[in-house]
């Protein structure tokens, strides 16, 4: 159920270190989602699928993933284009389709996709721990990364809990339908799961108690900038910029 | 309840991410060191439960939970809901970096909001508590809606068909998320009411 299928590799990406493939990535993103033309969307989208490449990620599974989000793209295909006013390019009846509902649905959906290949390239080709690791040196609250590092730990734990508990229910004959009762059933396991949750954070709580918690989570992981990784991070900041001047060239 | 990359403009992803800061600040510093463990392996409780689809009709939906969250954990609600929406966008790219701020505002801020409005009736008698937990996971599903339909229309003002579906479409989750919110709260007020008092 919860996996990260892109984490371990050996590409080129997986080699950059972490710290400068998130600054990369979330520059890019903010840039991207800064741009309206189409010039500049293309050549961010072309960037996108290059890095995709370079990650050797599975391309089946990025295909499921971009499958689900232009899922909900396609309601501005289906909305934008019969209600987004402008000039009309076809009407039937009292319908009227709007050129430019199709031109903005047509933008959003390479600002989508672009944005959304370079956060798997980027960003979760890397574990969720290394990513708390990472967010821990660009001095982001210490309460927060640690809350983030101690919530992936037990996410996987939690689940097993969940597994468990749908396990005997369905042993007991239960089926999901749309009764009231089905509600019930759920809201009980939503129920006994956080109750579980909450007893095993005191059994946490008191174990690193017991270990001597001061209140400050260590982070033991090293980072080593090296040449490659201030290759990479030039020659994407450097690409960037030069779609956000394409941007602003074209809008005048 | 997500918006994707792309869609919003550049002042609205600023402003959700200012205000998400913000709350994310209040949050943390309301949370002491001895109540991490516990926010923490609840908000992975909370993670997995959003994962949970319930039937409706021919289809199925996920339940966003934002109203027991609340309840649950008043302002960390904006730092637990933040690294939920950081775990989904690593996990299964559901959001991503630039809408970070204004999908944590979206589930957040309702949260903290019904916590404000109904956790003072969730400890009276049964029926008090059965009315305000039915109206916390209504309401708040509705103020996410309407933040996420506020957040497009602030986009662009043609979006106002789009921004009324989203609301519309999230009309049987808020009647399925009372339900759930209500059975979940009269649940833990029997099992563990420990959960629940403040």
């Amino acid at each position: 159920m919860i996996e990260e299928p892109f984490a371990s590799g050996n590409s080129i990406i997986h080699g950059i270190d972490p710290r400068f493939r998130v600054a990369a990535a979330t520059f890019y993103s903010f840039a991207v989602a800064l741009c309206y033309q189409f010039q500049p969307l293309i050549a961010a989208l072309a960037v996108a699928l290059v890095s995709v490449l370079l990650s050797e990620v599975g391309l089946k599974t990025v295909f499921k993933r971009l499958v689900v989000v232009n899922g909900f793209i396609l309601l501005f295909w289906i909305v934008l284009p019969l209600t987004y006013k402008g000039k009309i390019v076809y009407s039937l009846g009292p319908v009227n389709v709007y050129l430019a509902g199709i031109v903005f649905a047509a933008k959003i959906t390479i600002k989508s996709n672009a944005i959304l290949l370079v956060l798997i390239s980027f960003i979760a080709t890397m574990t969720f721990a290394t990513l708390g690791h990472t967010l821990s040196r660009f001095k982001l609250p210490e309460k927060l990364v640690f809350l983030l590092m101690i919530t992936y730990r037990y996410i996987f734990v939690i689940q097993q809990e969940y597994q468990k508990i749908i396990r005997s229910i369905k042993i007991r004959g239960f089926k999901p339908k749309t009764t009231l009762h089905t509600y019930k059933t759920f809201a009980y396991v939503i129920g006994m799961l956080l109750i579980r949750a909450s007893e095993r954070a005191n059994r946490v709580y008191n174990a690193m108690r017991c270990r001597g918690f001061k209140g400050k989570y260590y982070s033991l992981t090293y980072f080593t900038a090296d040449t490659k990784s201030w290759v990479f991070v030039t020659i994407v900041f450097g690409v960037t910029s030069g779609i956000l001047l394409m941007e602003f060239l074209i809008n005048g | 309840m997500h918006l994707s990359e792309g869609i919003l403009s550049g002042p609205v992803l600023f402003s959700g991410a200012a205000l998400a800061v913000a709350g994310t600040a209040v949050g943390l510093k309301k949370l002491d060191y001895d109540r991490i463990a516990q926010t923490g392996i609840l908000s992975a409780a909370f993670f997995v439960a959003s994962l949970i689809h319930v039937p409706i009709g021919p289809t199925s939906v996920h339940l966003l939970l934002n109203g027991i969250v609340g309840l649950l954990l008043g302002w960390c609600a904006f730092p637990a809901i933040l690294i939920a929406l950081l775990l989904q966008a690593l996990f299964f790219q559901f959001g991503g970096l630039t809408t970070l701020g204004v999908n944590t505002v979206v589930m957040a801020l309702p949260a903290v909001i019904c916590y404000y409005l109904f956790s003072p009736f969730i400890n009276k008698n049964q029926v008090i508590t059965i009315i305000s937990a039915y109206a916390c996971g209504f309401f708040c599903v509705f103020l996410s809606a309407v933040l996420v339909g506020a957040a497009l229309m602030f986009t662009e003002k043609n979006f106002l068909e789009i921004s009324m579906m989203v609301v519309a479409a999230h009309l049987p989750v808020m009647i399925i998320e009372g339900f759930i919110t209500t059975f979940c709260i009269v649940f833990l007020k029997k099992v563990q009411p420990s959960m629940i008092t403040h």
